[in-house]
């Protein structure tokens, strides 16, 4: 296992590598491209983080992104740009602490709800400020960030996460987290402080979320609450997440790639008709993958391996 | 009846918990000392498994004390108590469908304080799986289980932090004859090893077999305790438990 997890390891390290000369290339679209697949990448993992062994289905993911997008657009031409960073990652986990504390006793649909809805208080409240105290509708974001800068912190940033991940599923919290994802009642009784459990990796997914936005927002001159707090980004990430697989940590990658590639060539080549496509293939997903790509990929090798650990898919 | 000497496990005293105009425990109290086993019997709705949740942290009582090794955890959150050696299974089965044998039993001791070593942990759940009779299963995914390795798992898992007192809801109903003889002689062993338990139970065999004394419950309130045999016999409690007829199970 350990000889496993190492070449793993090595190889995840040569990808990293090699995905950092993309800027190299010198072709603009394919820089984009890549900027939106690490994206939703890093966002539908740190969704996973929280959501995929809780099972606690968040659409906060817009809120979190937005606040991190708003941090840089109000405070990257004052302060210098890791400072900005660091203030946008500690808004956003205090927001999501705070959050998480009032509502993570909130179960099933209620919490879908509530999250649902603080997207929209935040937008709503950013609105507000703007309009009443600063007097603007949007802000130009003028930082001297380059699209391959944009690139390479967002790779630094996928890094991270993959490596917080694994390091959490190893962990004492980690494995918390899955028994309460079983049965919460029973994860009490074991022991567990679960509001802490949940808050803390709530936290620590939501931060990456800011991160996100924060990093992405130099990529548009210009901002306005409606485009950073754009309530797509949370179902979008929600999608490909569950079309991954989010039970696994390398589950969501593996919905944000083919996902992002698929809104590129469908909204360029049926721009009128794109969303309706999009439901169609949606459907198709959740009826023929309940447990996404990942949970294809192991009940393939199970079957290959002979393995008699035959998991219902549930 | 005997009551030995120094601060009972568990101590129950003027307990109270209404839902809405219902009061479904009533000024309760009993007391359970070290190493024995109190059967806590009544009918259906007589208020046995609210009271198990007051005790356990899943609701909290309305009024009243109870004290486990003299500590007052009225009120206190689920996990604090089980932190304090308090463990309980459920009325309903409840394993962690989606991990292995293994796993179910480490979510018992992985939470304790202080934190055990990884390999006397180990060595600690290859023993446990041992004890319920459910070595060489340790990889198989507890989906998988029939019902009474369901009930062994569910068992395992809550010795695994070597509890001070045990709560058992109805941990033998549903079992087949052969099987009740295993889950009893498996529920002595425990007591062998001086765990203090508190059984809610309907098997009346299992009650005599194993309860050194009973409270008996009713409409929320205790309405008869002491010696097993004296109990089962008391006629307030064959009216109330058995509406008149007298206990042939």
């Amino acid at each position: 296992m350990n000889a496993r997890a190492a070449g793993l390891g090595v190889l995840a390290l040569a990808a990293l590598v090699l995905l950092a000369f993309v800027p190299r290339l010198g072709n603009a679209y394919y820089l984009a491209l890549a900027i939106s697949l690490l994206q939703y990448t890093v966002l539908a993992t740190a969704w996973g983080m929280f959501s995929g062994p809780t099972r606690y289905v968040s659409l906060a993911t817009t809120a979190f992104f937005g606040i991190g997008a708003y941090t840089v657009a109000v405070l990257g031409e004052i302060l210098p740009w890791p400072l900005v960073l660091l203030i946008a990652a500690a808004l956003g986990a205090f927001v999501a602490a705070i959050v998480g504390l009032s509502t993570l006793r909130l179960s099933g649909v209620y919490f879908v709800i509530f999250t649902f809805g603080l997207t929209e208080l935040i937008r709503q409240l950013v609105v507000w400020f703007e309009v009443n105290k600063s007097r603007v509708l949007g802000r130009y974001v003028f930082v001297d960030i380059t699209q391959a800068d944009i690139y390479w912190q967002l790779l630094a940033l996928t890094a991270a996460v993959f490596l917080l991940g694994w390091l959490i599923a190893r962990s004492r919290l980690g494995f918390a987290l899955r028994v309460i994802g079983e049965d919460e009642t029973v994860a009490k009784h074991c022991g567990i402080n679960t509001t802490f459990a949940k808050v803390a990796l709530f936290t620590i997914s939501a931060t990456v979320m800011t991160l996100v936005g924060a990093i992405m927002a130099p990529r548009w001159t210009y901002i306005e609450p409606s485009i950073a707090f754009n309530s797509m980004i949370s179902f979008q990430v929600l999608i490909m997440a569950l079309l991954g697989g989010a039970h696994r940590l390398w589950g969501p990658v593996l919905g944000a790639v083919p996902l992002t590639l698929l809104f590129e060539l469908l909204s360029a080549r049926f721009p009128n008709t794109f969303t309706i496509i999009l439901g169609c293939i949606f459907l198709l997903i959740v009826y023929m993958l309940p447990r996404g790509v990942a949970g294809l990929f192991e009940k393939l090798s199970a079957t290959a391996g002979g393995k008699a650990t035959g998991r219902v898919a549930a | 009846m005997s009551r030995e000497n120094g601060t009972p496990v568990l101590e129950v005293a003027g307990l109270r918990r209404a839902f809405g105009g219902l009061v479904a425990v009533n000024d309760l109290g009993f007391a359970v000392a070290q190493g024995e086993i109190m059967g806590l019997l009544g009918p259906n709705g007589s208020g046995k498994t609210t009271a198990l949740n007051l005790m356990s942290g899943v609701l909290r009582p309305d009024a009243g004390t109870v004290r486990l090794m003299g500590r007052d955890i009225a009120g206190l959150a689920s996990y604090r108590i089980a932190r304090l050696g308090l463990a309980r299974t459920f009325q309903l089965v409840r394993v962690l469908d989606g991990m292995d044998c293994r796993e179910n039993i480490k979510a018992g001791l992985a939470f304790q304080k202080p934190h055990l070593p990884a390999t006397e942990a180990e060595v600690r759940i290859d023993t446990l799986l041992d004890r319920v009779g459910l070595a060489g299963h340790d990889r198989r995914p507890a989906a998988d289980l029939t019902y009474i390795d369901r009930k062994r798992l569910e068992l395992a898992r809550a010795l695994a932090a070597k509890p001070r007192l045990l709560l058992l809801d109805e941990w033998l109903a549903g079992l087949n004859p052969s099987e009740l003889m295993i889950g009893i002689d498996l529920i002595r062993s425990l007591k062998a090893d001086g765990i203090t338990i508190v059984l809610v139970e309907h098997v009346m065999n299992a009650v005599r077999a194993l309860c050194d004394r009973c409270v008996v419950m009713s409409s929320g309130r205790k309405i008869a305790e002491g010696a097993t045999a004296d109990v089962l016999s008391d006629a307030a409690v064959v009216k109330a438990y058995l509406g008149g007829v007298a206990a042939d199970a």
